[in-house]
């Protein structure tokens, strides 16, 4: 009879982190950001139909990276749960803080049990206020801890590389045109540096919006109005800090010729955000 | 009832089972005693007393519909509110006015709209304004025993049919019998009032305006011969809820818009008692 290998509890526990954080990191990244009228969440995409972002509730959404049927099955839990808590009781009643809870200790649940395998995903579940002061958004990791961002999230497989990138670049009041620009240009960005061109149809868009007048404020931006608002963004940038014009150098140029522009781009782009946020504070 | 167990706080396992997109489904087999048609009311002889919503009206014309309901609800010969809202939006692109017992009939209304918002999370589409016609209809058969004791509930749904780009109405029997109407269709204690005013007044190529001045001459005219029926009553400035459904969704008229409609025929009917006439021939 063969006895059974002694491992210690750090190093299972290390074993199934490392299993899920390299589920995770197979799909592709997502970010989601504050701008001056909501919360906008933007990823790549190639299918239509199955999505990664979505709503909850009325001024509840959800976006999650890794593996589709783990999370699909975790959005609808919270669908129901929102829904059920909204019946019950009154719809001001449903939170994203409740909802990221009950999240956290459904991960958490799952990933410290030794009879389920983890889950292979990370979400952010976003609530916006009726001020901006008022947003709130919640990232989840696979290990069912719980962390309250401010500004800008990335989630996924390269998600630090991206995140380091928007806190540099992100600030507060940002139109929906300009965070949207910088989401993409974040998710552009290869591990390695380099950068390669996401067409709009392979982008997935969804916003909350909090001037929307109906109840519910989750819209997805799709065909016509996310190409006006990639373009809008190309040609209204240029009089503030023109990163324009590093998007048009991308098509033609060279990966090695877009690194200069780019790298003194982000120099200018750090200086800007830590000027702003100087004013801000 | 609490949406989460209280030994971990992980969502229960029937929140994560894939199943159905139906919230009364999930609500059924969650938390049944939720359910409005669920409840055993003791046999009990003679109708039980409770506010009744009298009556409702709605018109089609070429790119939508218009639904509008009085603002009386009463409990026998008692005025039990002058005020009460009976029209309601049901999601984007339809809507629901209710008659009959109006305390099951607003938790009714408050149900289906969350069975609606449900699906269409669930699923990522709307249900078809068919789909939905059947949906309430399931709801009212469900209240079938307490009907049978004089808490009768008995809806119009009115909804813009995206696919086949023109307004429709439904209306209801106590059992659930569902029928289309064609034109104009009114429910509760005025309503033989009300259709009959419209008969005479509906053509099919009405606009949007005289649609609307359509259902709140019939509301009058019901107000008229129906005791239960409240007219506009402008020393209170309490006037009729008059709703529009086009292409471009659901629009509640704002309560100086229904004023103007009312005031300005309440102006002719000093002069005309009787309103409108049709041609004899």
């Amino acid at each position: 009879m063969s006895t059974p290998f002694y491992v210690s509890p750090q190093q299972a526990m290390a074993d199934r982190a490392e299993y899920a954080r390299k589920g995770i990191a197979r799909g592709r990244s997502l970010v989601v950001l504050q701008y001056a009228d909501g919360i906008v969440f933007v990823g790549e995409n190639p299918s239509r139909a199955l999505h990664k972002f979505s709503e909850i509730y009325d001024r509840i959404g959800f976006a999650a990276a890794g593996k589709y049927n783990e999370y699909e099955n975790l959005r609808i839990g919270g669908v129901r749960y929102a829904d059920l808590r909204g019946y019950t009781y009154d719809r001001d009643d449903v939170t994203a803080r409740g909802l990221a809870n009950v999240y956290a200790q459904t991960l958490g649940t799952i990933f410290s049990s030794a009879a389920e395998k983890p889950y292979e995903v990370e979400l952010v579940v976003a609530e916006v206020g009726s001020e901006p002061e008022g947003d709130q958004i919640y990232r989840l990791p696979h290990d069912g801890s719980i962390v309250d961002e401010h500004g800008s999230v990335a989630v996924g497989g390269n998600a630090e590389q991206i995140s380091t990138f928007l806190d540099q670049r992100h600030r507060d009041g940002m139109s929906l045109a300009e965070a949207l620009k910088l989401a993409v240009q974040a998710l552009s960005r290869d591990p390695n540096g380099s950068e390669r061109e996401i067409p709009a149809e392979r982008l997935e868009v969804a916003v909350l919006d909090r001037t929307r007048p109906q109840q519910r404020k989750f819209k997805r931006i799709v065909g016509r109005q996310l190409a006006r608002l990639l373009e809008a963004d190309a040609s209204a940038s240029t009089p503030t800090d023109a990163p324009s014009d590093t998007e048009d150098g991308d098509g033609a140029d060279t990966p090695t010729a877009t690194a200069d522009p780019k790298s003194a781009k982000g120099a200018k782009g750090a200086t800007d955000t830590t000027d702003s946020g100087g004013d801000v504070e | 009832m609490e949406a989460n167990t209280r030994s971990t706080g992980r969502l229960p396992a029937a929140f994560l089972t894939p199943g159905s997109s139906s919230f009364m489904d999930f609500l059924s087999d969650q938390a049944p005693g939720m359910l409005p048609g669920n409840r055993q009311t003791p046999p009990m002889k003679g109708a039980i007393e409770a506010p009744h919503g009298t009556t409702i009206v709605a018109a089609t014309f070429p790119g939508g519909v218009v639904l509008a309901g009085d603002r009386r609800a009463t409990m026998g010969n008692m005025i039990a509110q002058r005020d009460i809202e009976k029209v309601f939006p049901a999601d984007e692109y339809s809507a629901v006015g209710i008659a009959g017992t109006a305390g099951l009939a607003v938790e009714m209304v408050k149900l289906f709209q969350l069975e609606l918002e449900h699906f269409e999370k669930v699923e990522g589409a709307q249900l078809s304004l068919e789909g939905k016609a059947n949906r309430l209809s399931t709801m009212i058969r469900s209240n079938l025993a307490m009907a049978m004791q004089g808490l009768a509930v008995v809806p119009l749904f009115a909804g813009f049919d995206v696919d086949r780009g023109r307004g429709r109405i439904f209306s209801y029997d106590v059992t659930g019998g569902r029928s289309e109407e064609h034109g104009y269709a009114s429910t509760g204690s005025g309503s033989i009032f009300a259709r009959g005013s419209m008969k005479k007044l509906y053509r099919e190529d009405l606009t949007e305006e005289q649609a609307l001045t359509l259902v709140v001459q019939a509301l009058y005219d019901a107000a008229d011969d129906d005791s239960a029926t409240g007219g506009p009553d402008v020393a209170r400035r309490i006037y009729p809820i008059v709703t529009v459904i086009t292409d471009e969704g659901f629009r509640r008229l704002t309560e100086a818009d229904s004023a103007e409609i009312a005031r300005a025929i309440l102006e002719r009917r000093l002069e005309q008692p009787d309103g409108p006439r049709a041609a004899l021939l």
